[in-house]
């Protein structure tokens, strides 16, 4: 069945259907629809919805919650985005398990309301202290808002790590048809390592401190190894891209805009076509290889070159080196979106010099 | 070897790393080392070890999960009362304890504690008062003696550069949720069985699951005194309690539960009782009659981009939103997109829709193929954008406007002046609709734009039989 919803609504069914039992938010534009949805629909399911007093206190009101075994979320943007870093790197020394959606605006600062990608390096590369990852997801349809939400919190639970959905205002604002998950998904396990409350986790502790440094070392080790462990989990999306001689690499908002500049450039006898990565961390690197190789790359962003800093980095290590420097960007900030006219202008300027 | 059993507390403690440890990483008369066997005491006389979630603090109670025979969560500096609503709300049947310091509850974290002793979280907290933050080297905290020296206030607290100390019972006090507050010592033996009992009080109330509680506890560090274990323990009798009295703010444990006289309150401000799903499929389950399966994919069927704009108020959004379902109804690929943050509230509203036989790509509609427009200025921002062979419908209200773009149709339509002969100024926005159905300008069908019309007044039925009858009306006196 098909409901026409907001993208920002369809994160919490998403999140519901996913066996979410706990969400703590602090109300910001563009993600408040998020709250709003929970606040609604969590208590209406005998869920929870707490109203937290800020952001630091939402996601470490996650860290106790996932702590004590549940599966929990919070959404915010930008500024609140901010102010969780410190949380998201306890979440992940702990290896907690806990989503995080963080609806982009325009900043630094305060900025604005309207829709960006510059939360791309924080989100991505973990934006807190420490070394660390979180895994990342960009939706980039009301459709992936629930699906990808769902599919976070199954990684969080499955590599007790949090997870990132990592969305931009347009997409929490606009309403498309979204098609309802079929089942809800059963709730995890969590009894081994969690404070639950109950005879058997008496013996659990939830920590992210090891006061002795080889130690810590050797944990370090264990997580970077299990972020490499979740390589596999990398998923990515092309659109023509088969015959393509310029390849337009983008995520979320930006992959959509590239798609109508695809069609746009193939009726005007360029040879276009789309990398989409779907998973931002584990970035998905063979695949970018394998659309990129001996074409011409170029980004669309709406950052200041955050991910074309990254496609750069993975095409360099896959070996495609002559691919990585080719890499151009066509990008607007401060919540100007990219024009499909201007990316296909973009393009046909970059074909020209094929 | 010789062990005394200390009850609630692990036989032995490798957590700390040493094998077969049995002392505490506390320094000889510190008030942590007193309460920790209190809390242990407790916890495990009442029973509780089972059930009792731990929230550790970051300070000098941060390895209690070496000794306390519970399950911990070890929190981030100053969050412990943030993560213990987070346990508490997860697991409801559980005891949990948050445990923190005067550095650690009274500054860094203070709201966090503050605001869920405000919400009644169901936590205990214990809050350990010795005038300073102990871990990190003797600094001054917010509960500070005036012209006590700390290692920042080297010249003693000066209340003029620093302010006064800050008495946490007093002010959470002022709150109407917590049910239990007061303040104990561990100075001395009498003191200490003061501190004991209130402590199980504190474990009981949650064990009933009575609400917010919350216990300070004044205690000795001789260390950063600088003092020896006596003479620290008599700084914090003597100096400590003259600034902070001793004191049972609070103990509604007797009447937490009982029903309280409910005052007259405005039906305004009643709190419902939550309507209550079986699952997320009956929760998101679709009204009757717009039901739809998934798009269906069919390239013949062209992409069609509009744009609706004019004042708030005029019902644009809601109208975009119509259109946009109406293509779902028919399984087209439908987006919507409306202008929002600031400008929302103010004067202009407009909002984006896509249809298409294919998956949409770019939201954003810079050459629309339709602009509904409900007032001149709406016309003078995007006429100018419409495709070549679009149509632009204009509100005759916007009077004399400069020409469409070549090949662009302007058709102009009574919309707000309909709807006021009909006695529904509201209604305008049904009107337009009227015109896109009439003029065939959408490419939906009339049936699924009514029906799309009747699901936007779900909640007010009576509203939707009315509309569908202005949609009829409307269409029958427009021209051909």
């Amino acid at each position: 069945m098909t409901k026409f919803i907001k993208g920002n609504e369809a994160v919490v069914i998403g999140a519901l259907y996913a066996g979410c039992d706990l969400y703590f938010g602090y109300p910001i534009t563009p993600a408040s629809e998020i709250a709003h949805g929970a606040a609604k629909w969590f208590p209406m399911l005998g869920r929870t919805f707490v109203q937290a007093e800020c952001e630091t206190a939402s996601v470490n009101m996650m860290f106790g919650a996932a702590g004590a075994g549940k599966l929990c979320m919070t959404a915010t943007s930008g500024p609140g985005f901010s102010l969780m870093q410190e949380g998201l790197s306890y979440l992940a020394g702990a290896e907690l398990p806990a989503v995080v959606v963080d609806v982009m605006r325009a900043g630094p600062g305060l900025g604005n309301v309207y829709p960006e990608q510059g939360d791309y390096t924080p989100a991505v590369k973990g934006g807190g202290h420490g070394n660390y990852s979180t895994f990342t997801v960009a939706p980039a349809s009301v459709q992936e808002m629930c699906d990808l939400t769902a599919h976070a919190f199954r990684m969080a639970a499955k590599y007790r790590n949090p997870a990132v959905v990592l969305v931009d205002g347009l997409q929490g604002q606009m309403m498309e048809t979204l098609v309802l998950p079929e089942r809800e998904d059963a709730r995890p396990d969590f009894s081994e390592w969690a404070a639950q409350g109950v005879p058997a986790t008496r013996g659990n502790l939830v920590k992210s401190i090891f006061l002795d440094a080889a130690a810590q070392e050797k944990f370090n080790e264990r997580l970077q190894a299990k972020y490499a462990s979740w390589q596999c989990e990398a998923r990515a999306e092309t659109f023509l891209a088969d015959d393509a001689e310029i390849l337009m690499a983008g995520y979320g908002i930006s992959a959509r805009i590239a798609r109508t500049a695809a069609a746009a450039l193939r009726a005007r006898g360029v040879k276009a076509g789309v990398f989409r990565p779907v998973t931002l961390s584990p970035f998905p690197s063979k695949a970018l290889a394998e659309a990129a190789r001996g074409r011409k790359v170029m980004t669309i962003e709406l950052d200041a070159g955050q991910f074309a800093d990254d496609v750069r980095l993975n095409l360099a290590r896959e070996g495609l080196g002559a691919e990585a420097a080719s890499v151009k960007t066509v990008s607007r900030m401060g919540g100007e979106v990219v024009a499909v006219d201007d990316a296909v202008a973009f393009a046909a300027e970059l074909a020209r010099g094929c | 070897m010789n062990t005394i059993e200390q009850k609630g507390m692990y036989a032995e403690f490798p957590r700390c790393g040493k094998e077969h440890a049995r002392s505490t990483h506390y320094c000889a008369g510190c008030g942590h080392g007193i309460v920790n066997k209190l809390v242990a005491e407790a916890c495990a006389e009442l029973g509780l070890q089972d059930r009792t979630i731990f929230v550790d603090p970051v300070g000098c109670g941060v390895f209690t999960y070496y000794y306390w025979d519970a399950a911990h969560i070890s929190a981030a500096h100053g969050r412990a009362s943030a993560a213990a609503t987070g346990a508490a709300r997860a697991r409801p049947d559980a005891v949990t304890i948050a445990y923190q310091g005067d550095g650690d509850l009274g500054a860094i974290g203070f709201n966090n504690a503050f605001q869920a002793a405000s919400r009644g979280e169901k936590f205990g907290c214990i809050f350990i008062n010795n005038s300073l933050y102990g871990m990190t080297g003797g600094q001054m905290a917010p509960t500070t003696l005036e012209g006590e020296r700390t290692t920042t206030t080297p010249f003693g607290r000066d209340p003029e550069l620093t302010g006064h100390p800050l008495h946490v019972c007093e002010v959470f006090n002022q709150l109407k949720a917590p049910v239990y507050i007061a303040r104990v010592s561990v100075a001395d033996t009498a003191r200490i069985m003061q501190a004991k009992r209130a402590i199980r009080k504190v474990f009981e109330i949650q064990r009933d699951r009575k609400g917010y509680a919350l216990l300070e506890i004044l205690a000795p560090c001789p260390t950063n005194f600088g003092l020896d274990p006596l003479r620290a323990a008599e700084f914090c009798k003597n100096e400590m309690e003259r600034e902070f009295p001793l004191s049972v703010f609070r103990d509604r444990t007797q009447d937490a539960g009982a029903a309280a006289e409910a005052p007259e309150q405005s039906p305004l401000l009643a709190v419902k009782p939550v309507p209550r799903a079986a699952s997320c499929a009956e929760l998101f389950a679709a009204p009757a009659g717009s039901e739809a399966p998934a798009a269906e994919n069919d390239p013949s069927v062209p992409e069609r981009r509009f744009k609706f704009a004019g004042y708030g108020g005029q019902g644009i959004l809601s109208l975009g939103i119509c259109v946009a379902e109406a293509a779902r109804l028919e399984r087209r690929h439908s987006l919507w997109f409306p202008s929002y943050g600031p400008e929302q509230r103010g004067g202009s509203a407009s909002c984006s829709v896509v249809v298409s036989g294919t998956p949409i790509g770019s939201p954003a509609v810079e050459h629309p193929d339709v602009l509904v427009c409900m007032n001149r200025p709406s016309y003078e921002r995007f006429a100018g954008d419409v495709n070549p062979g679009g149509t632009i419908m204009l509100d005759e209200s916007a009077g004399d406007v400069p020409p469409p773009p070549d090949g662009v149709k302007l058709l102009r339509i009574p919309a707000i002046r309909m709807a006021e002969e009909f006695g529904v100024p509201k209604a305008a926005n049904t009107m337009m609709l009227a015109a896109l159905r009439k003029y065939k300008v959408s490419g939906l069908s009339d049936e699924s734009l009514e029906t799309a019309l009747a699901a936007s007044f779900r909640k007010k039925p009576q509203l939707a039989d009315k509309n569908r009858e202005l949609l009829r009306m409307a269409e029958d006196r427009m021209p051909d």
